[in-house]
């Protein structure tokens, strides 16, 4: 019934919503204002699809009865990540994590390296993981996928646990989720997160009851339930094909790369001024004929490791003849020169070149081609071993700092499926304060945004249709922040200037807009079933600058290799005053749209406008004002006090 | 799982028996580095009585060839049974790897 409720629903929303944006594209527009009417059809626009995709994603709303038992035999490893958490926190949740019923491993990965915390780990029998040898520091780290990817090397478990070093399990936690794994092509479930530190009116909008509710549920449907990077159980054997996947595309492209740039490489080296010695000019000339060949056996499908094991044979033969011929010449000139002194030469006889002068001189710092940086780039890039990475096998991706979307994404592509159990099976902690709030969901939107500009869902083979849009509809609600600041601009302009970006405020308008607008917001309240939307809907326009702010880095770190200016989110509560800082933007906006207001009603009084234009836009711009409050609050916010409200310890109700 | 390796004329070759799978896999990486540091960089895994091999084992396999490459060597397999060659397939590995026949074809053409 609930079903067949939302069902309705989302077609009215498509029927009203479609019927609004069409009127509005083909017999609304304002064309002498086009600077606003156009980038407020656009918004409309924007927000139509992203309901729909909302529509879309609820249309399937999975309601699990829960797990099948799991089996005895399955063996897994707990991870605690950890990077520079407070040590009582991570062992909190180890020692939670170790009373977990199921046979398993606990493991804490500290990738800050503690002493004192290995010292502890041990002390209560746990394992503990930091980066291997391999992690030198000429490799990219990759924060926690990294860290976990280590983890991965050095552990063995047939499924895993992953913990965030705050939040704590409960016991039954795999009991409750090991069981989904009996279907073999199940690679990933998913609970939860939900923070034990926030109070009821949940002034950051730290929880995400429509995330972890419908949306995970309705993606869950089209069999693609996203991970979160935290309270999930995954399984290895999907995690390393995925690794082994990236690591023979990876090397085919690098291989692919460094061929095609070897021409223009040899090219150059020929040109320098270096390259007068005829030794130079034979190994250029032999490098050449190697790669060239190199070409013709990937063309016809070789195996790399063949390929590249010639390559590097052939060059290292050729440069060890030559160098050889060189210190034999070298070897004659000195026994030219001892027979023309031989009176100098004295008891030591005639100088000899040092028996492994050859060797070392072949050796790759010492070679005629070192002096080449440019070819030698392309040789070192002629290999299998992937070098500039520490591990070759990389299971979760690295291409985003929000790993876990990125790994899900790639599992789903290769056929796995995924589960989302709707029961909180793990409590953590939320930001307490605005500033580590916003830090947060920067990383979250730009991770969200790098994974869409560099693996868009919309055209990753592997991928159904349905899958590719719930991807894509996640991050289709990161692009907000533009349109925002043309909800916020449109009130404003008209309130100010008189100048409306519609045609006119007529029965058109209103017969078109109003049930639209009622019924999707009808839609939120059946398909969320009554849990709270509204802190959500403020945050997603509230936070506009944090978004653009995502989109703008995100895309400069894409498309031009720029830092993301990534930091780690801190879980202890920052220290230091309210931060209105944080929301200037907020801030100017808001005045703009109270003065914007004020001189509405003002130019109305004056006769200077019409009364139905302005009620509209006052009514908008009160809207606005109310949507933005939250941020007062959330400035003011003081951090969680237990006392003043009973602690969370019981069960989501509305679980399985 | 069982290693053992015997050093042949131009290459060293390990024999792995049993299942190769995530609990194994660390073994093998283990043994093959020790192979490596007693002296032989071109070695030749022989999957003859490999029955089955997960993507754990196949990422050993990666490791050992990066090992053996860094020593100036090469890694090559050789008589994989029908699931490896699945799992080869599947993984797109054999992309990066060819399966040889028998031992000693892996090295005959240098």
């Amino acid at each position: 019934m609930t079903r067949f409720l939302t069902r309705l629903v989302v077609v009215l929303t498509v029927i009203t919503g479609v019927n609004y944006i069409a009127w509005r594209w083909v017999a609304s527009l304002n064309w002498d204002a086009w600077w606003i009417a156009v980038p407020l059809v656009v918004a409309e626009t924007y927000s139509l699809i992203d309901v729909m995709l909302f529509g879309m994603t609820v249309w399937k709303l999975k309601i699990r009865k829960g797990a099948p038992p799991p089996p005895h035999d399955a063996t897994v490893d707990v991870f605690i990540t950890t990077y520079n958490e407070d040590l009582d926190m991570v062992m909190t949740t180890a020692l939670a994590a170790q009373k977990v019923r199921h046979p398993h491993s606990t493991w804490i990965l500290d990738d800050g390296a503690r002493p004192e915390l290995k010292a502890l780990a041990e002390q209560h029998g746990l394992g503990y993981v930091t980066r291997s040898e391999d992690w030198t520091s000429n490799v990219p780290r990759h924060a926690k996928a990294g860290n976990l990817n280590n983890a991965l090397m050095q552990t063995h478990g047939e499924f895993l646990l992953i913990l965030d070093a705050d939040q704590i399990p409960e016991p039954d936690i795999l009991e409750k989720t090991l069981g989904y794994f009996n279907n073999r092509r199940v690679a990933l479930v998913q609970t939860p997160q939900y923070f034990s530190n926030v109070p009821a009116d949940d002034p950051l909008g730290s929880q995400a009851p429509l995330f972890y509710g419908p949306i995970q549920q309705g993606k869950d449907g089209w069999n693609a339930a996203f991970f979160c990077g935290s309270n999930a159980i995954l399984r290895r054997e999907a995690l390393m094909q995925l690794g082994l996947v990236g690591y023979v595309k990876e090397t085919e492209k690098s291989i692919r790369r460094a061929l095609s740039a070897s021409r223009s490489a040899i090219k150059q080296a020929r040109k320098s001024a270096d390259v007068e010695t005829p030794l130079v000019v034979q190994v250029l000339d032999e490098v050449e004929a190697a790669t060239r060949e190199a070409q013709h056996e990937l063309d016809a499908g070789q195996p790399l490791s063949e390929i590249t094991y010639r390559v590097r044979r052939r060059v290292d033969a050729a440069v060890q003849t030559l160098v050889m011929a060189d210190v034999e010449a070298l070897q004659a000139d000195l026994e030219e020169i001892a027979a023309m002194e031989l009176a100098h030469v004295g008891e030591s006889g005639v100088p000899v070149v040092a028996d492994d002068a050859v060797q070392r001189m072949s050796a790759r710092d010492w070679s005629p081609l070192g002096a080449l940086e440019s070819v030698q780039a392309v040789l070192d890039a002629l290999s299998v071993e992937r070098n500039d990475e520490a591990q070759p096998v990389m299971p979760l991706a690295t291409i985003s700092v929000t790993e876990d979307m990125a790994t899900a994404m790639r599992m789903h592509a290769m056929g796995w499926e995924s589960v989302y159990h709707h029961e909180v099976l793990a409590y953590g902690l939320a930001p307490e304060d605005l500033k580590t709030m916003l830090t947060q969901r920067l990383r979250w939107a730009q991770g969200t945004i790098q994974v869409l500009l560099r693996e868009n869902p919309l055209v990753q083979k592997g991928l159904k249709l349905g899958q590719r849009l719930m991807y894509f509809a996640t991050m289709w609600t990161y692009l907000s922040g533009y349109a925002a600041v043309i909800y916020f601009a449109a009130p404003i302009i008209y309130l100010l200037l008189g100048i409306l970006p519609v045609t006119s405020l007529s029965w058109d308008f209103f017969v078109r807009f109003i049930p639209f607008m009622v019924v999707n917001q009808l839609l939120f309240a059946v398909a969320g079933r009554g849990i709270p939307t509204w802190r959500g809907q403020q945050y997603s326009l509230a936070l506009f600058p944090t978004w653009i702010k995502a989109c703008s880095t995100a895309a400069r770190n894409v498309w031009f290799r720029r830092p993301l200016g990534f930091a780690v989110t801190p879980k202890a509560r920052q220290s230091g005053g309210p931060g209105w800082s944080l929301i200037q933007p907020q801030i100017v906006v808001s005045v703009l749209l109270a003065v914007a207001a004020v001189v509405g009603i003002i130019r109305l009084a004056n006769g200077l406008a019409e009364p139905l234009g302005t009620l509209v836009n006052v009514a908008w711009v009160i809207f606005d004002l109310v949507v933005m409050s939250i941020l007062v609050r959330a400035v003011l916010y003081k951090g969680y006090e237990p006392a003043a409200e009973p602690a969370v310890t019981e069960r989501n109700a509305d679980g399985v | 799982m069982e290693f053992s390796y015997e050093v042949k004329d131009s290459y060293a070759e390990v024999k792995a028996e049993g299942r190769l799978n995530m609990v194994s896999a660390p073994k093998l990486r283990e043994f093959v580095t020790g192979v490596i540091a007693n002296g032989s960089n071109r070695i030749v895994v022989n999957l003859e009585n490999t029955a089955f091999m997960d993507s754990s084992g196949l990422g050993a396999l990666i490791g050992c060839l990066k090992a053996a490459r860094q020593a100036g060597g090469d890694l090559r397999i050789a008589a994989v049974q029908p699931q490896v060659k699945m799992v080869l397939q599947l993984t797109s590995m054999d992309k990066v790897l060819t399966a040889y026949g028998s031992a000693e074809e892996a090295f005959s053409n240098d």
